[in-house]
């Protein structure tokens, strides 16, 4: 009894600290909309104010009106989409191939795709470049989308996941007469469903936010990601701070969104694959 | 047909589509890279093979260089430590049953999903000098003299580093978490009925048992601490001078703005030779702290 009020209050006390943390966690989000929504006169106010006096929609407008942040949206959509799903597609079939069938060199060419996980992305990044140069390809989706979608660590993921599934129920479907192809979209993929989302989501975030290699295929206004239009709207309006927030809400946005919806299933992802998003 | 070809046969119409793309985009590029880093080209005049040239210029003369590898050497010894500490006090309050846990895990892990340049513009807004919110902070806990954290070099690092922690400290708390959760309470209550105290049973019990996750929080925090860029790039641009350049920042500049790609590929190569041997040494010495069941 006395050891479970002892635990008690440290959990109020730790509860106590968190609140800290949290507050620190979360201010900036706090402060960007605040920010977002003040006149610019209000913005260098001093002392600062947490509230705006009068909230100022217009600046998400404005923001609207001077970039094509829509287009900015739909490309991004558009180019991590495509990659994810091309991903899926193409790692989950080299993953049944190096799980469930046999071919000389299966093991030697499995450890090869698996040795270039170790090869950071800046390494093969300047021949990528080169080669969408060569098919003029820059400031198009195939240069956004293609040279993204072949990554290992898809492969040895799912690879993963497929050799834990029982034989069993794949034998039986190949004694009726399914065929391979059967037996790995009917049966296998839909039993890695766990396994086969998670890389999706992460596919799709990291993607999302990737803003190395969208700098250097693109350079026409109209086929920019929303990472690099907003790098080049604070190029433009450096010091206009409600503009620049709420700029910077609208790329958080999405998001934001898709944590507060799938929150539970991101951070079981995290926790089974190790995957930084 | 013999079935065992006809094994072989299915396994490549399973593999082609990806092979065919690793082909290109991963061995080729890897390849290609490697020879480019050779060269001296500047994809308009023909290229000159110029052997070791571009690694000897770096590792001897470039003064440049050896500041960028500074910079993020400083950059990971200032991340990682505190991410992984950080993450693991977090993960231990949050693994129990604190009122409103849920709500803190959420807003420790938020900023961890959010695209970083969006970050980073907003930390370039809270570290402003002279209206943002870090300095009104410094300011209303006592300090009068207060750091111009992107025109000071001293700071202008500090400032990135503290963005970045910020940003992915939530990564390793879910992992720790993770960790936390799956050691055995049955080893606590035997530890509890043998007389250990709180301290011990954390030094004896969960320290070694969680060590594995540890070990994996440290090593992919230092392999994607060496690849910063996003938040050098917004927060920054690499300045004042070249105080917060990094490694892929500077890839990224020979490469992308002053067409010297022999040169950023050589520069590529030498940061995948120092992640693989900051890899390697954890490796080795894992055996000395690490605890396998």
């Amino acid at each position: 009894m006395k050891n479970s009020t002892k635990e008690k209050i440290i959990n109020w006390v730790l509860f106590g600290v968190m609140v800290i943390v949290a507050f620190f966690m979360l201010v900036p989000f706090f402060w960007m909309f605040s920010t977002s929504l003040k006149a610019v006169g209000e913005v260098f106010e001093y002392p600062p104010k947490w509230i705006p006096s009068t909230f100022h929609w217009e600046n998400y407008k404005k923001v609207w009106t001077v970039v094509p942040f829509g287009r900015y949206l739909l490309n991004s959509l558009v180019v991590s989409s495509s990659i994810t799903v091309l991903h899926l597609i193409v790692a989950s079939m080299s993953a049944y191939a190096f799980a469930r069938l046999n071919f000389p060199g299966r093991d030697k060419l499995f450890l090869l795709y698996l040795a270039t996980l170790m090869i950071p992305g800046q390494v093969t990044m300047i021949p990528n470049f080169i080669l969408v140069r060569i098919f003029g390809w820059t400031d198009t989706y195939t240069g956004l989308i293609l040279p993204n979608v072949f990554t290992a660590f898809g492969v040895f993921l799912l690879r993963q996941f497929f050799m834990t599934i029982p034989k069993d129920y794949e034998d039986a479907a190949r004694i009726d007469g399914a065929s391979r192809f059967y037996v790995f979209s009917r049966i296998v993929v839909p039993l890695s469903l766990p396994a086969v989302s998670t890389l999706a989501v992460f596919t799709f975030v990291f993607q999302w936010n990737n803003l190395l290699w969208p700098l250097i295929v693109v350079s026409k206004d109209y086929m920019k990601t929303v990472t690099i239009g907003l790098a080049s709207f604070q190029g433009m309006y450096g010091t206009s701070w409600n503009l620049l927030m709420a700029a910077a809400v609208m790329g958080v946005l999405p998001s934001v969104v898709a944590f507060l919806f799938g929150q539970k299933y991101l951070i079981k992802g995290i926790t089974l694959t190790g995957l930084k998003g | 047909m013999t079935l065992k070809t006809r094994e072989s046969v299915a396994a490549w119409f399973f593999l082609l589509p990806g092979f065919a793309g690793f082909l290109v985009f991963v061995f080729g590029a890897v390849a290609v890279s490697f020879f480019l880093s050779f060269l001296q080209w500047d994809m308009l005049t023909p290229a000159k093979f110029v052997g070791l040239e571009n690694y000897v210029r770096l590792i001897a003369y470039d003064k440049t260089f050896h500041l960028v590898l500074k910079n993020t050497i400083v950059f990971v010894l200032g991340t990682v430590p505190t991410r992984v500490i950080l993450g693991l006090l977090f993960a231990l309050a949050l693994v129990r049953n604190i009122p409103a846990r849920a709500f803190f895990r959420a807003a420790i892990f938020l900023p961890v999903i959010i695209p970083t340049v969006a970050a980073a513009m907003v930390f370039r807004w809270i570290f402003n000098a002279d209206f943002g919110l870090m300095n009104e902070f410094l300011y209303s806990i006592g300090f009068s003299n207060l750091p111009r954290w992107f025109s000071d070099p001293k700071w202008a690092m500090n400032a990135v580093i503290i963005l970045s922690v910020w940003k992915d400290v939530g990564f390793s708390t879910v992992l720790f978490m993770a960790g936390l959760e799956s050691i055995p309470s049955s080893l606590y209550e035997a530890a509890w009925l043998d007389g250990a105290n709180k301290w011990k049973s954390f030094v004896y019990i969960t320290l070694p048992l969680l060590s594995p996750t540890t070990f994996f929080v440290i090593v992919i925090n230092v392999i994607s601490s060496f690849q910063v860029f996003d938040q050098a790039y917004v927060l920054t641009g690499g300045g004042p001078g070249n105080a917060t350049n990094t490694i892929v920042y500077y890839i990224y500049n020979n490469a992308f703005q002053w067409f010297r790609m022999g040169y950023a590929s050589a520069v590529a190569w030498l940061l995948f030779g120092i992640i693989f041997v900051a890899t390697l040494i954890q490796f080795r010495y894992q055996k000395k702290w690490v605890y396998y069941e």
